[in-house]
């Protein structure tokens, strides 16, 4: 198996491991930290969330650990992207796929050229995520303390938050289409970020370079 | 005002009852009256003991004036500047400056906290400190400078107008304390007669032609006014804004975006549930090439 990979066994013969353990746990960290930021931004974005910040245990509580959950979402992309950087490094292939992103929506997918490790659209998704988790964390720092803006800048604080508000809907556009996909459309792709495995069928169906790369480096059976 | 004690009828009495009918409400007004204002700070002195706060530190900055800027214990400050006229002479100007209590406040405009701040219907606009989160939105929205942070309980806090007094029937600490009764506590429709009045024998009686009441209508009117030696020229009482008014940027941020941003949310998630309607989840079984041979041989 790859180097990457700490299966704690071997897949069955039918299936194929897609995540490693440790890809699944900061995914998953990454998918906690960004929901409740989510969740309580949302609760201050608008009067009629703001019954969200009761779930959370309140206006103040939610003011104090949202920037901290940020930093958890921002080290969890970090991460992603030392781990998946070559992977999600867009190509020209990726041309072909998003002139083709017709067919991927009307499930034609076999018109698609094939795929490596990860589609066009999910390097498109994590690249919406990366910029905005950049304009989130540079907007996010000067709101976290707005008493250290000198008083004759804070008039710009609502551009500041503006641009925190536009970056976060723009990741929430993506994510809407991030769940939709993992949970509704290919229900497969959220088994893999639970239990690491796919099927040979999908792998091969979906994510067909990524497929033959890891078959090469299996081992042939004596 | 408590309304209790308006008689609605009477025993044995003829006629028409006294008072009966007629609106007791009112919204109440702070009127400042700067040029009989002798700068003797009696009412920073009332706003603190009312409030409950001790004098801690401040900075010398070769003025009378206390501190640089009102804080977040410091509610009440009168400014002093010595203003150069156009024929050389100087004016020592004393302004008392707190919070303005505008009709439409900025404040509570950019505050994202439900209840954090509340307008009564008398005017007074009121920080909940029980609900705020800190975030410091009304600073931004504030064209006055008046809200001031807590860095240590996290906490925005600025004038009450005595809301806690002025509910009771009392008038403001600031005005009780006043001896030169520059300051004037009453309904607002009352301390803008009385104002224009002052103004009038200000501009007939003295040098002062240009003198006016501020009241400024960019914010909806205020519910603290100021009789003015010069309303033309308001800034030279530090700072005291021409035309202040909520920022254009707290408007948009409070408006439009969030209903762009709203419906944008709204109509994605919208969308996804109209495509799984149409097109349905993908197929995993399909094939788009020649078999795998190990995918169903051990390999």
């Amino acid at each position: 198996m790859t180097t990457r990979a700490l299966p704690l066994k071997e897949p069955p013969d039918d299936q194929v491991e897609r995540y490693s353990l440790t890809e699944r746990i900061w995914h998953w960290l990454a998918s906690l930290s960004y929901t409740y930021c989510t969740l309580t931004g949302l609760a201050l974005f608008s009067p009629y969330l703001y019954w969200l910040a009761a779930v959370f245990g309140g206006g103040p509580t939610i003011r104090f650990w949202h920037p901290w959950l940020g930093l958890v979402f921002l080290a969890s992309v970090v991460w992603m992207h030392g781990n998946w950087r070559d992977d999600l490094r867009l190509t020209e292939a990726d041309r072909e796929w998003r002139a083709k992103i017709g067919s991927y929506v009307e499930n034609r997918d076999q018109e698609l050229p094939p795929q490596a490790r990860f589609n066009a659209g999910q390097k498109l998704f994590y690249w919406a995520m990366f910029y905005a988790i950049l304009v989130l964390l540079l907007s996010g720092i000067v709101m976290w303390f707005p008493e250290r803006v000198p008083r004759n800048l804070i008039v710009i604080l609502p551009v500041v938050v503006i641009l925190h508000e536009a970056a976060a809907l723009i990741s929430i556009g993506a994510i809407i289409i991030h769940i939709y996909m993992s949970v509704f459309a290919e229900p497969e792709s959220l088994r893999a970020m639970v239990h690491g495995k796919v099927s040979r069928a999908w792998a091969r169906n979906y994510h067909r370079l990524w497929y033959e790369k890891v078959q090469g480096q299996r081992r042939p059976a004596p | 005002m408590p309304q209790t004690l308006e008689i609605k009828a009477i025993s044995g009495h003829a006629g028409t009852v006294p008072g009966h009918g007629a609106s007791r409400d009112y919204d109440v007004c702070k009127l400042i009256d700067v040029t009989t204002c002798i700068g003797c700070k009696a009412c920073e002195v009332a706003c603190l003991e009312w409030n409950g706060y001790s004098f801690t530190e401040t900075v010398f900055d070769n003025s009378y004036q206390t501190m640089p800027e009102t804080a977040w214990n410091y509610w009440n400050l009168i400014r002093f500047n010595e203003h150069e006229n156009s024929d050389g002479s100087i004016s020592l100007l004393m302004r008392k400056d707190q919070c303005m209590h505008c009709a439409d406040p900025g404040c509570l405009r950019a505050c994202p906290a439900d209840g954090a701040i509340v307008q009564y219907a008398n005017g007074i606009v009121d920080f909940h400190q029980e609900n705020c989160i800190g975030c410091q939105y009304c600073v931004t929205g504030c064209p006055f400078d008046i809200p001031k942070f807590n860095p240590s309980t996290k906490k925005v806090f600025k004038c009450t107008l005595c809301s806690d007094r002025v509910s009771n029937g009392l008038e403001p600490a600031c005005i009780k304390a006043c001896p030169t009764g520059c300051l004037h506590f009453g309904s607002k429709d009352d301390m803008k007669e009385l104002a224009e009045q002052r103004a009038a024998q200000l501009r007939e009686q003295t040098s002062h032609k240009d003198a006016g009441v501020y009241d400024p209508a960019g914010v909806g009117g205020t519910h603290v006014i100021y009789v003015l030696h010069d309303i033309k020229n308001p800034e030279m009482y530090g700072g005291l804004p021409a035309n202040p008014r909520v920022p254009f940027l707290v408007k948009l941020w409070k408006g439009p975006v969030k209903l762009l941003g709203g419906w944008a949310m709204f109509l994605g998630v919208v969308g996804v549930a109209i495509h799984y309607l149409r097109f349905g989840p993908k197929d995993a079984g399909h094939t788009t090439g020649p078999e795998d041979k190990n995918e169903r041989t051990k390999s």
